[in-house]
């Protein structure tokens, strides 16, 4: 590549970052502002999180349920995935709202490039849904949790939820995207909501029985949240590091180049 | 509850007009089959959850029943029910932002005719979460000890909890007359519903929740609808949650009808 050619890249690369982090600053300021709707977000996993501990502190005893020394231990891993799932679809409903409004159009009327629109919108949720994860680990270590694998193993968990923020923002967005509609966008939460109750979330899959337990075991929650719940009760395993962010890197790669490509579509692009 | 409130609730209830509102309320529902989604699917969905993850319970001493079904489906179709009782007030916030509660404000008489046909709605909309959780709970392997009569008792806790959540959200309704002041009842309905003996016994728990569940009325209410599914049905086990039925509809209805009242003055 010429002198002129890797100068035009590397402006490219630099205004596509510059673009992607205005916008990522546009998405954390409006969910901020909206503090009212991320605040039960953050507290109702808590309470659900602290009323489990004090009902099933007997389901310890069940042959089959890992070591732990309290069921806060055992549920820090769903807690702030729960947590994620209350705030993640955010970005798409924004996005539908700028459908909406016309904002959108206005948008893409100037020079700013489509990639950093999607992507900047849900780096805003990720770094929200970071900062929320580390209240719930410090809500949860001052509550008496222990975490096995130390700071190491609390990075991976802060950086799974970032993570889950990108792939369910990504599938709202491409809700967003092809319906315009925030209602519809909006339907998906009960769905998230269903699939983490319907994984190892609350309960290990050695406890269940039947078609339920076959179900946990092949929904990808259950893939992503047993490794997480192994590296805080048991201890540091680059496996299981590697595993729950390995699939959620995978899925994030999918579903952002899935949104993106939903995006040329609607925009009439190849 | 004032005597002012007495008279004003007295003076010329129409119960045609009651009716009325509670016929354009079932009818909405008819049209508009998605509405139902909230109020049976997801309850559907959390028994499907709740018997599927907590069934290996059943195997630790104590716990109320040898079958998860009987434990979980009344409590999972009282849950549904609260939430029939809350959407039938959002239906009034529907309303209210689109006028049409100000048109049906011109309406004769009193404004508790207004008030006693959204709750009929609620009542009778708590229906359809309590048959859809009771059907798939059979298929499950619901045992239904009690018969019909256990059916009957749960029918009833569901439409008066309907009523109850219907009338305090009706009460934050009429004063903020919108849809997302809902969120403080919803959030609060669900709270007291989770701090209670819905998932396991009042044995198992241990600390702060053990005197919540034991205070919290919703407990009685627990109580009342799940006995006949469980050792049959008592006076012990009945008249608790009558009470709590009859004072929190008491006091939903004097600070519904107050808030209603405080409309346009």
């Amino acid at each position: 590549m010429n002198k002129v050619g890797m100068t035009v890249s590397s402006k490219v690369i630099k205004n596509f970052f510059s673009q992607t982090t205005v916008l990522a600053q546009r998405s954390l300021v409006s969910e901020l502002r909206q503090i009212a709707t991320v605040l039960p977000g953050l507290l109702f996993p808590l309470l659900l999180a602290f009323t489990y501990t004090e009902q099933f502190n007997r389901v310890l005893t069940l042959p089959g349920f890992p070591e732990v020394e309290s069921f806060l231990d055992f549920l820090l891993p769903a807690t702030v995935l729960q947590m994620v799932s209350f705030g993640a679809s955010n970005s798409g409903t924004e996005l539908a709202l700028d459908i909406e409004n016309g904002f959108m159009d206005r948008l893409l009327a100037s020079p700013v490039a489509r990639v950093p629109i999607l992507i900047g919108r849900v780096a805003g949720s990720a770094l929200l849904a970071g900062l929320k994860t580390v209240i719930i680990v410090l809500v949860f270590l001052i509550a008496g949790a222990q975490v096995s694998s130390g700071l190491a193993g609390l990075l991976v968990l802060v950086v799974s939820a970032c993570l889950l923020v990108v792939v369910i923002g990504g599938l709202s967005q491409i809700l967003a995207i092809r319906s315009g509609s925030q209602e519809v966008v909006g339907a998906t939460f009960p769905l998230i909501f269903v699939m983490i109750f319907m994984s190892s979330a609350f309960f290990p899959t050695e406890l269940m029985s039947g078609w339920f337990k076959r179900l946990a075991e092949l929904n990808p929650m259950t893939w992503v949240i047993d490794p997480l719940r192994r590296l805080m009760i048991v201890g540091w395993s680059w496996s299981d590091a590697a595993t729950s962010l390995g699939i959620l890197v995978l899925g994030a790669v999918l579903i952002t180049s899935a949104s993106v490509h939903a995006l040329h579509k609607k925009l009439g692009r190849p | 509850m004032t005597t002012q409130t007495f008279s004003k609730m007295g003076s010329g209830i129409s119960f045609s007009i009651a009716m009325a509102i509670c016929r354009r309320g079932v009818l909405r529902v008819i049209s508009r089959p998605t509405l139902l989604l909230p109020i049976v699917f997801m309850p559907v969905i959390m028994l499907i959850s709740f018997t599927g993850a907590f069934g290996s319970l059943t195997r630790i001493d104590g716990y109320g029943s040898e079958n998860i079904y009987d434990w979980m489906a009344p409590y999972v179709a009282l849950q549904g029910s609260l939430f029939a009782g809350v959407f039938g007030a959002a239906a009034t916030a529907e309303d209210f932002e689109t006028g049409f509660f100000d048109r049906l404000l011109l309406t004769p008489g009193s404004r508790s005719s207004i008030l006693l046909g959204t709750v009929w709605v609620s009542a009778i909309r708590s229906l359809f979460p309590t048959v859809g959780v009771l059907t798939v709970a059979l298929l499950g392997g619901l045992n239904l000890s009690g018969g019909v009569s256990a059916v009957l008792l749960l029918v009833v806790a569901s439409a008066l909890l309907a009523s109850v959540f219907c009338l305090f959200s009706l009460a934050i309704v009429y004063r903020f007359k919108t849809m997302r002041s809902l969120m403080i009842v919803q959030l609060l309905a669900f709270t007291s519903f989770f701090m209670t003996i819905g998932q396991v016994p009042l044995e198992f728990m241990t600390g702060w929740l053990h005197e919540v569940a034991r205070f919290n009325p919703t407990t009685n209410v627990l109580r009342f609808a799940r006995q006949g599914f469980l050792d049959g049905i008592t006076w012990d086990l009945t008249w608790p949650g009558i009470v709590v039925f009859a004072a929190a509809n008491t006091i939903g209805f004097v600070l519904a009808f107050r808030s209603l009242r405080l409309i346009g003055s």
